[in-house]
């Protein structure tokens, strides 16, 4: 600031502090206003773990259940799935789950805690779609004459095999989430918490 | 008569003592002069600020009845979606109420993408015009986010994963994104938070801005007159009075233009709400007539029509750059799409204004673009596995034509010097 006779630099500088201090205040007015957006109190208590009997849940069948608000698949995949898993890893972007999607109980080839059932939040990691199951094999499936069995996510188009693992060149980047999960039991699951009990 | 006249004369007076009134009056319709060669495309202007009207006042009768709940009634219907049907069948007129507002919503779109193509054939953004540009550009996406904030009220499937993909586009920024579409929902899911803070500005926030866009857009306008088919400048030639010679004041020669403008729209319009208000399945899609599941996403989700070619922007880039998701890039391949339109008033170096008197260069590209800006449109409604008649590939197309669509805007500086054009006239020509 270029001080010259016809400016009267003693009120200059009061008018700049002013405006700096209203400035600062009127900043801080936004943060409660910002802040009111956030998850509520209520909002953040509402994501209590969900108790799941998996007792009924034939070979090569699908239930969904809600937790936090989104779809948890368990699926209970047989042994001609488990293997068609095997064959497609060079087809995957991310066969062996190297990135932080899962708990380490979970970093496995099944993406499991026991090899046939797999516990995955059925959200797509590209936007937030819920993919549609497409557990035929082959042309019949729709997807692709060589499909091993897997997800279509409708919205963009990424698929995903038996394990929630995406393939590559697809718009998803990566697998599916593995929610924090655990066993009471042969036939009890708890989806939401994983702490030895 | 005359004593009648003394008394208006009179009451005249005083106000304009008090308030602007008769020179406002002048300044904006009765000797706002425009140029005399207006033709058909320069209808939508003022269609534009019609169907604002019909949507805030339809939009405030619906607010009496809608209810913006997502908690699950007595008989296990969402609230939201139970009052828009309560207002479809219970509320007196509701039906059409609410058919004026969802068609007023596509009709928005209509009007405001013809109103910008005739900004690109006769290069309305040109100096000194920019700041008209930069005003419209900020009401195309204003109204972009009274559409998605509106879409989410009934509450439907497609509202519900709509906005889910929406918000979710958010999370593709790196570092911040997280977080920062959480907080836009309000919970970690699309909820009762979301739709509520929607429901704020949908109805408050967005018109809010958006009057205030539309009455900056006005303001920059009448104060450097408007462009017309020729593209040269009516204010280079003056009478004596100092009105330009080319200019015709725009109240009476321009109200009564407008009205025939008017009428023909509301024909249109009326067809649709009374006859197809679902525009087969463009206007109103037909999974939003289920409730929304946050369990089950629909078979086919595609976003309303006038989204669709941003959709397709967003859906061709499948690959990762810099170390960072395609999802991301994704997201700003759309983001820049729309913003792109800002910067064409510096993008274009072109001698002349109008497409007139622009070359072939100009012609072709231009009448590529908006084919090329159609197929993406088309594509956005459908499945990203879609084949042209049954065995042309869809997505490469689109990949292709999203491509074409930034190089066009990318090049311009270039093509748009190098074109061949004839001379502007002196003055606006008529046939």
């Amino acid at each position: 600031m270029s001080c010259d006779e016809k400016v009267d630099c003693g009120r200059r500088r009061l008018l700049v502090a002013t405006a700096t201090v209203g400035g600062v205040a009127g900043v801080a007015a936004a943060v409660p206003f910002v802040a009111s957006m956030l998850p509520s109190e209520r909002a953040k208590a509402a994501g209590a773990p969900v108790e799941v009997d998996i007792s009924k849940l034939g070979p090569g069948q699908m239930m969904t259940v809600e937790w936090r608000g989104k779809p948890v698949w368990i699926i209970n995949r047989t042994k001609e799935m488990l293997d068609a898993m095997t064959k497609i890893g060079d087809q995957l972007a991310d066969p062996k789950s190297d990135k932080n999607m899962q708990p380490e109980y979970a970093k496995n080839e099944t993406r499991s805690i026991k090899p046939e059932i797999l516990v995955a939040v059925g959200i797509c990691t590209h936007l937030g779609c819920s993919p549609t199951e497409k557990f035929k094999t082959g042309a019949e499936s729709g997807v692709d004459p060589n499909w091993p069995g897997g997800f279509l996510c409708p919205c963009h188009g990424s698929t995903f095999d038996l394990a929630g693992r995406v393939y590559k060149s697809k718009p998803a980047p990566d697998n599916l989430e593995i929610p924090p999960h655990m066993y009471l039991g042969d036939a009890k699951l708890v989806i939401g918490e994983d702490k030895k009990a | 008569m005359s004593k009648v006249n003394a008394i208006l004369q009179g009451t005249l007076n005083w106000v304009d003592e008090r308030f602007p009134l008769t020179s406002n009056w002048k300044a904006h319709l009765s000797e706002y002069y425009a140029p005399k060669n207006f033709n058909f495309w320069y209808f939508f202007g003022s269609l534009a600020m019609l169907v604002l009207v019909i949507q805030i006042v339809t939009g405030i009768f619906l607010t009496m009845h809608y209810k913006p709940d997502a908690a699950l009634n007595a008989s296990g219907v969402p609230v939201a979606f139970a009052s828009v049907e309560y207002i479809m069948r219970d509320v007196s007129w509701g039906w059409l109420i609410r058919y004026m507002h969802s068609t007023g919503a596509s009709a928005f779109f209509v009007v405001v993408y013809l109103h910008m193509f005739r900004g690109l054939l006769y290069g309305s953004y040109r100096k000194p015009r920019e700041l008209i540009w930069l005003f419209g550009i900020g009401i195309f996406l204003c109204l972009m986010g009274e559409a998605f904030f509106g879409y989410l009220l009934p509450w439907g499937q497609m509202s519900f994963w709509g906005a889910q993909v929406i918000v979710n586009l958010f999370s593709a920024i790196p570092l911040i994104g997280p977080d920062l579409s959480i907080w836009l929902r309000g919970d970690y899911v699309v909820g009762d938070a979301t739709l509520n803070r929607f429901f704020a500005f949908h109805v408050i926030a967005m018109p809010l801005v958006l009057i205030g866009l539309v009455g900056a857009h006005i303001i920059a306008l009448h104060e450097v007159g408007s462009n017309n088919p020729d593209g040269v400048e009516i204010k280079k030639k003056k009478d004596a009075n100092g009105i330009p010679l080319d200019g015709i004041p725009f109240h009476p020669y321009y109200t009564v233009k407008d009205i025939v403008g008017v009428v023909v729209f509301l024909f249109v319009f009326s067809i649709v709400v009374f006859f197809m208000p679902e525009g087969g399945g463009y206007f109103l899609e037909y999974n939003n007539f289920f409730p929304a599941d946050p369990l089950v996403t629909p078979p086919h989700i595609a976003p309303v029509w006038y989204f669709t070619p941003y959709y397709s922007l967003l859906r061709a880039v499948t690959y990762p750059l810099f170390g960072i998701d395609a999802k991301f890039w994704g997201v700003v391949a759309m983001g820049a799409g729309t913003l792109i339109f800002a910067f064409l008033p510096w993008l274009d170096r072109s001698p002349v204004k109008s497409i007139r008197y622009r070359g072939p260069i100009t012609k072709w590209l231009l009448s590529i673009w908006i084919v090329g800006f159609f197929i993406l449109g088309f594509l956005g409604t459908k499945d990203p596995a879609y084949k042209f008649f049954g065995f042309i590939p869809g997505a490469p197309v689109a990949q292709l034509l999203s491509l074409y669509y930034f190089l066009f805007f990318l090049t311009m500086p270039i093509w748009s010097s190098l074109d061949r054009c004839k001379p502007e006239p002196d003055r606006v020509t008529t046939k």
